[in-house]
């Protein structure tokens, strides 16, 4: 954008710099001085000196100084600040004027060259005449100079030259070209920036010293003027702080003066600039909220100041530039490092110079409202003879009159008149859209989501106002969801009137049904009447037809909208328009319901569809369909209605499609779910309802799920909180509310008309062929085909089990490892009404513990549903949890010949064996017979025959047996003997002939072996007879191998008579008999008592 | 002395909102949607605060070149925000803390009424309830919540108008407690909107 009258002057904002002027650089053909001038100007980076540098030549003509005044008595001013006046001291006047001389100390010429340089001089010093510009000379040097003192030449003619020019020692300068340049040019310009501050210093001192001079009454405008001058002079001195406190001066006497409706303009342009100006040097100062509270001031003061009526446009102009200035003064001290906050930051003062802009907008439109035929004023009296103002903020037309009173009131009509039909060219929508989105870029930095979804909204119907209906459209859409989501029913509602009416003149099909559609619907608050139009105009778009115009809408526009609809007639292109209601709140609601969670497959799937209009007539829709996640049965789910374009409206009530508003519509679906689906879900993807036919144009309304749209899900939640008691309504009627939307269902099998009865004894018993009689009868009403068995374990224990459990069939032959643990899908054939059919199965359970058992039955049937013949799979199962315990326990023990508890038996003399099998089964259990398998190491004493055979047990009963063993010296075994296995065959009672014995295998104990040296035997008759003899037979041993000495006595009892050999009587009657027994030989004695 | 009241609920959606002049009801309605942004933020940032801790009251949320929007939040959540013309200097905050208070005080009122379901607009019709008296033992309150709430009697004679027993929250509590419709918050609200000064 051009700058337009109301921008701040470019030498106001910028940050004023000493002004120096080089002179006698040629830096177009001299490579020496263009290398001076480029190492002054190029790259100044923030650490060097504040200097604006400029290259003029020597004979440079200088603005001139007027004469200085003597008395200001009869001065009268004409206004606050010329124009020129900054643009003067920034760019035109220097502070020091800088000669430079090429000019060696050891010059031959030298006199001829120093009178030359003081020419040059002389010459500046000529046109700066009356200035109090400092002037200095540079002398470029080809050599490096010596240390200072030591050069007694140079230091000579220094003073000569200082001499011939009327230089202080302080204003000549030596610049010697070497590699050191940006060195050099570095210390000349401190020196000049040093220079320059004493040259402001003394204008400062300048200015004040005119104070005295002033009276109150008559140089009221001087006061201003030479307080903004000791401002601004400082300022180009660098003294901030001394800036600001002139311009805090120079702003409270702006306001001191005599305001008048011609003068006012003039005022708060010089207000702004010095505003501008404070908050500038505020923020520079890094004091922000001094800044905040001189703008708050400023605008509090000026707020009120509108001035001539007729222009007010000018005074919301104003406004709107000082908030934008200040917007801006504040984002560019954001950028140097000051941190802003949510609720102060610059969005807030471009969203107030928005405002303003609006303002202005409205002023010029009810102000500039002049008929075509008014011709703007000739000779333009906003023309000046110089093309710019004297003053700033004055009239073009009245420069310099200081009157309050009109002189020429004709003059002033057409200046008026001039500014009024040159804002009516103002692209006022332009400023605005520009000012918001300002805003709305600060208000996204600060965290302010509504506040930036306002300012859109804001811009939206600036651009509709602009016409820009495309881009309003865009904002507008962009920013809808927004109020949607969080329920601000009022504020969409006019957000959507203005995109219809975007939509509208833009003649956007879709746009324009999308948008009637929400403003028919709940979450629109017009009224009635409004709603009717609307729906008028839909039902007409719908029929091909135009629609009225919107309310409101430019003339002009909806000329041009009515040829773009007049055109949509045609009907080129698509005219079928399928709109997603989740993401709006369309005048139609709708909710799916399945009648249950789950059906079984041979009854007809049942669903609802809920349908409810909100708007203000009865209407008729077309078409309705629902789709699945099973494509197939889409096509159960239709409802279409043919009826004429012209009858949506017509015949109200009449038709399942026709929805009378507030209503609720329920659509009964029916179905029969394929057999494939059982176990699978069955889910409503959408809804689809037609509005409007084929023939001419179609709205597709499109529910995802089970119905439902942006508003309903709050709206669910509201109802379900509520307690109230709905009021009773007729029995077909519903309350929207409480129809909880159900989008899917289970398909489940049909139930089973079967008993499955499982008969056995538990518990089972480890290692048996466990019986367990499956018996299924038919209760159904035909044939059931193809019945299958499956059991076996149940799936999904231990895996240990699994191993360890074995399923057969056949209970004749044992199972081994290579049976598996459920048997599956065992054919049985078919079953007639009222059969019963029975299965034996055996499982063998090798460990103990609880194990569930499975049995599944299925089977076809054929089923009529709905005049439709479906095959059902139908099963039922039962489990049973069977404990497997061991049959019996048994225990083994080592006993002497003489019944006597062994803890070891002794090498080759013989002992006994007992085992003992107690049944701990529930059950009669028979022994069919055991066997000893002996370990090599052992041996028996006698046959090993079973004991037990064909012993039946009961509960708690025991079978013993013994055997007789003898283990063979070994020597010394770590650990004891192996004794063997004890194989014990049994099987039920009960069982049946055709059952196989269980063999058991237990593995007996090992025993320890001992040696011994000496073994005796006593052979004792069972029984004596009284007075008979009896014969004692005592067989001693030698178990080693060497000869041992044994002595034996024998020692009577009184119930024993003694008879037979004395030998034998002497012995037996106490004396020792000394013998010798040989290794490994036995000796026999006898005696007979 | 207020131009705009409005009651916020947790969601952010509007319950109540009420201005004075009416002619320019959107701009109070934007006005008090986009201070949420504000409320918001000082939510989350006393979010840590100990609950009985807690200042309800937050304080000028921003100011406008015209109007000053001041917020208050319930401990569940439910925001109120006032809307106080700039000039009106009279208007210190300790009013305006009171103002809210009073306004916190009518809402639980309105909240404690078995009619009135949390959550729903906050509506004037719903003072406008049947009571039959010619039922015998005094005139009756017509509930239509539950069925055994069906006819609950009401005593004319307490002392500050006609009591009835209320449910709180899902508890069946019995409570005795005034009448407070939204009738009476509008009223309330009304009140505080008279200009004063």
């Amino acid at each position: 954008m051009s700058p337009t009258q109301w921008d701040l002057p470019v030498e106001l904002c910028c940050r004023p710099m000493a002004f120096v002027t080089l002179t006698g650089l040629d830096v177009v053909y001299n490579a020496v001085h263009r290398a001076v001038w480029d190492a002054f100007c190029a790259n100044r980076r923030a650490d060097r000196v504040p200097i604006s540098f400029k290259v003029l030549p020597g004979d440079h003509e200088y603005p001139k100084c007027r004469p200085k005044r003597t008395s200001y008595e009869w001065y009268i001013p004409k206004g606050i600040l010329k124009t020129g006046w900054m643009n003067k001291h920034l760019n035109l006047v220097p502070a020091l004027v800088v000669v430079f001389y090429e000019l060696d100390w050891d010059e031959p010429q030298w006199k001829e060259k120093q009178s030359e340089c003081a020419t040059r001089v002389e010459i500046v010093r000529q046109s700066l005449q009356g200035r109090n510009t400092k002037v200095a000379v540079v002398l470029i040097q080809k050599k490096t100079p010596l240390p200072p003192g030591e050069d007694v030449i140079a230091s000579e003619r220094a003073a000569a030259l200082c001499n011939a020019c009327e230089l202080s020692g302080k204003s000549l300068f030596v610049l010697p070209h070497t590699d050191h340049l940006v060195g050099y040019i570095i210390r000349l310009e401190n020196a000049f920036y040093e220079h320059a501050q004493t040259y402001y210093y003394t204008e400062i001192r300048r200015v004040k010293s005119h104070k005295e001079f002033l009276n109150k009454t008559t140089h009221q405008l001087l006061f201003v003027r030479h307080q903004f001058k000791i401002a601004f002079f400082s300022e180009l001195k660098q003294d901030t702080q001394n800036a600001l406190k002139n311009y805090r001066t120079a702003y409270n006497l702006v306001h001191e003066l005599r305001a008048h409706e011609t003068n006012i303009l003039e005022i708060k342009t010089m207000a702004g600039f010095i505003n501008y100006k404070i908050c500038r040097l505020c923020f520079q100062h890094n004091t922000p909220l001094d800044a905040i509270a001189q703008f708050r001031k400023h605008i509090d003061l000026c707020k009120k100041k509108i001035g001539s009526a007729e222009l007010s446009f000018e005074h919301a102009a104003w406004m709107s530039k000082q908030f934008q200035a200040f917007g801006d003064l504040f984002d560019e001290a954001i950028k140097l490092g000051l941190t802003a906050i949510q609720t102060q930051n610059p969005g807030f003062y471009y969203q107030q110079a928005a405002y303003y802009a609006q303002e202005r907008k409205q002023l010029a439109k009810s102000l500039c409202n002049h008929e075509a035929s008014i011709m703007y004023p000739n000779p333009d009296p906003l023309e000046t003879q110089t093309g710019v103002l004297d003053f700033y903020g004055q009239r073009s037309w009245r420069q310099g009159i200081l009157s309050f009173d009109l002189s020429d009131p004709e003059k002033e009509k057409v200046g008026v008149l001039a500014i009024q039909l040159k804002e009516r060219n103002v692209a006022h929508s332009e400023i605005i859209i520009t000012l918001l989105s300002n805003a709305v870029a600060q208000f996204k930095k600060y965290k302010c989501p509504r506040m930036k979804s306002h300012l859109m909204v804001q811009m939206g119907e600036e651009y509709y106002y602009a016409k820009d209906y495309t881009k309003a459209l865009k904002l507008l859409d962009y920013v809808m969801c927004d109020y949607r989501s969080e329920g601000w029913w009022t504020l969409l509602t006019s957000i959507l009137t203005t995109a219809l009416k975007c939509s509208y003149l833009m003649a956007q099909l879709k746009d324009y049904i999308t948008y009637s559609l929400e403003l028919l619907g709940r979450a629109s608050t017009l009224k009635d009447d409004q709603k009717s139009r609307i729906e008028k105009n839909l039902i007409n778009v719908l029929m091909n037809e135009s629609p009225d115009p919107e309310p409101d809408c430019d003339i002009f526009a909806v000329k041009t909208a009515q040829k773009l609809w007049a055109d949509r007639i045609s009907l080129a292109g698509s005219n079928i328009f399928t709109i997603g209601v989740q993401d709006f709140v369309p005048f139609v609601q709708c909710k799916a319901k399945f009648h249950a969670p789950s059906f079984h497959v041979d009854v007809p799937v049942e669903f609802d569809i809920y349908l409810k209009a909100d708007c203000p007539h009865p209407i008729r829709f077309s078409k309705l369909c629902v789709s699945f996640n099973n494509q197939e049965y889409n096509q159960f789910c239709v409802i279409e209605e043919a009826s004429k374009a012209n009858e949506v409206l017509e015949n109200p009530t009449q038709g399942k499609m026709c929805l009378v508003p507030g209503k609720t519509r329920k659509l009964l679906f029916k179905f029969v779910a394929k057999t494939e689906d059982v176990g699978k879900k069955i889910e409503i993807t959408s809804v689809d309802l037609a509005l409007g036919n084929e023939t001419g144009r179609c709205v597709v309304l499109n529910w995802q799920g089970g119905g439902g749209d942006a508003a309903s899900s709050q709206e669910a939640l509201q109802a379900a909180r509520s307690f109230k008691r709905r009021p009773k309504l007729p029995d077909n009627e519903v309350h929207w509310d409480s129809i909880i939307i159900q989008a899917s269902t289970m398909i489940i099998s049909r139930v089973p008309n079967i008993s499955v009865h499982l008969r056995h004894e538990p518990p089972a018993l480890t290692n048996e062929m466990y019986c367990l009689v499956v018996t299924v009868q038919s209760h159904e009403k035909t044939q059931i085909r193809d019945v299958k068995l499956t059991a076996g374990l149940k799936p999904g224990q231990d895996a240990n089990l699994t191993q360890k459990t074995h399923v057969t069939l056949h209970g004749t032959e044992l199972c081994d490892e290579s049976y598996p643990a459920l048997l599956t899908d065992i054919p049985v054939g078919d079953l007639h009404p009222g059969e019963q059919l029975e299965k034996m199965l055996y499982v063998r359970c090798g460990t103990v513990g609880s194990r569930m058992f499975l049995v599944y039955v299925s089977y076809l049937i054929n089923i009529t549903a709905e005049e439709k013949e479906i095959v059902c799979k139908c099963h039922k199962d039962e489990t049973v949890t069977i404990e497997t315990v061991f049959p019996f326990d048994v225990a083994v023990k080592f006993v002497s010949t003489k019944f006597e508890h062994l803890e070891r038996v002794y090498a080759d003399i013989p002992f006994l064996l007992m085992t003992d099998l107690l049944s701990a089964s529930p059950w009669a259990l028979t022994v069919v017979s055991s066997e000893l398998q002996l370990a090599p190491s052992m041996t028996t004493v006698d046959q090993l025959e079973s004991q037990v055979d064909n012993v039946v047990l009961q509960t708690g009963e025991s079978a013993s047996e013994c055997f007789c063993l003898r283990c063979p010296s070994l020597g010394n075994v770590e650990g004891g003997v192996a004794t063997g296995h004890y194989i014990i065959s049994w099987k039920r009672t009960s069982a049946m002939e055709n059952i196989p014995v269980i063999r058991t295998v237990i593995t007996l104990p090992h025993v320890i072996v001992e040696n011994i040296p000496l073994h005796v035997n006593a052979d004792l008759p069972s029984f004596g007879r009284v007075r008979e003899s009896l014969p004692v037979k005592y067989h001693l041993q030698n178990k080693t191998d060497f000869v041992q000495d044994v002595e034996i006595s024998v020692e009577p009892s009184d119930a024993f008579m003694f008879s037979g050999l004395k030998q034998v009587q002497a012995i037996s009657c106490g004396v020792y008999v000394d013998t010798k027994l040989r290794p490994r030989d036995g000796e026999l004695y006898l005696w007979f008592l | 002395m207020a131009v705009c009241i409005a009651v916020i609920a947790k969601e952010n959606y509007p319950l109540y909102i009420r201005s004075t002049p009416t002619e320019n009801e959107l701009k109070f309605h934007y006005m008090v949607h986009t201070s949420l942004d504000v409320v918001d933020e000082k939510i989350s940032a006393m979010g840590k605060a100990l609950v009985d801790q807690r200042e309800l009251y937050l304080g000028l949320l921003y100011p406008t070149e015209d109007y000053k929007v001041y917020g208050y939040v319930t401990n569940s959540k439910v925001k109120f925000v006032m809307v106080v013309d700039s000039s009106n200097t009279a208007l210190r905050d300790n009013e305006i803390r009171s103002m809210f208070r009073k306004l916190h005080n009518s809402y639980t009122d309105v909240m404690c009424n078995p009619f009135y379901n949390p959550g729903d607009r906050i509506q004037s019709r719903w003072a406008l309830l049947p009571v039959s008296a010619s039922s015998p033992g005094g005139p009756y309150f017509l509930c239509p919540i539950q069925s055994r709430w069906a006819l609950l009697p009401v005593s004319v004679s307490s002392p500050g108008g006609p009591y009835f027993l209320c449910p709180i929250q899902s508890r069946w509590a019995l409570l005795l407690c005034p009448i407070q419709s939204s009738r009476a918050f509008d009223n309330m609200v009304t009140s505080m909107m008279i200009q004063v000064c």
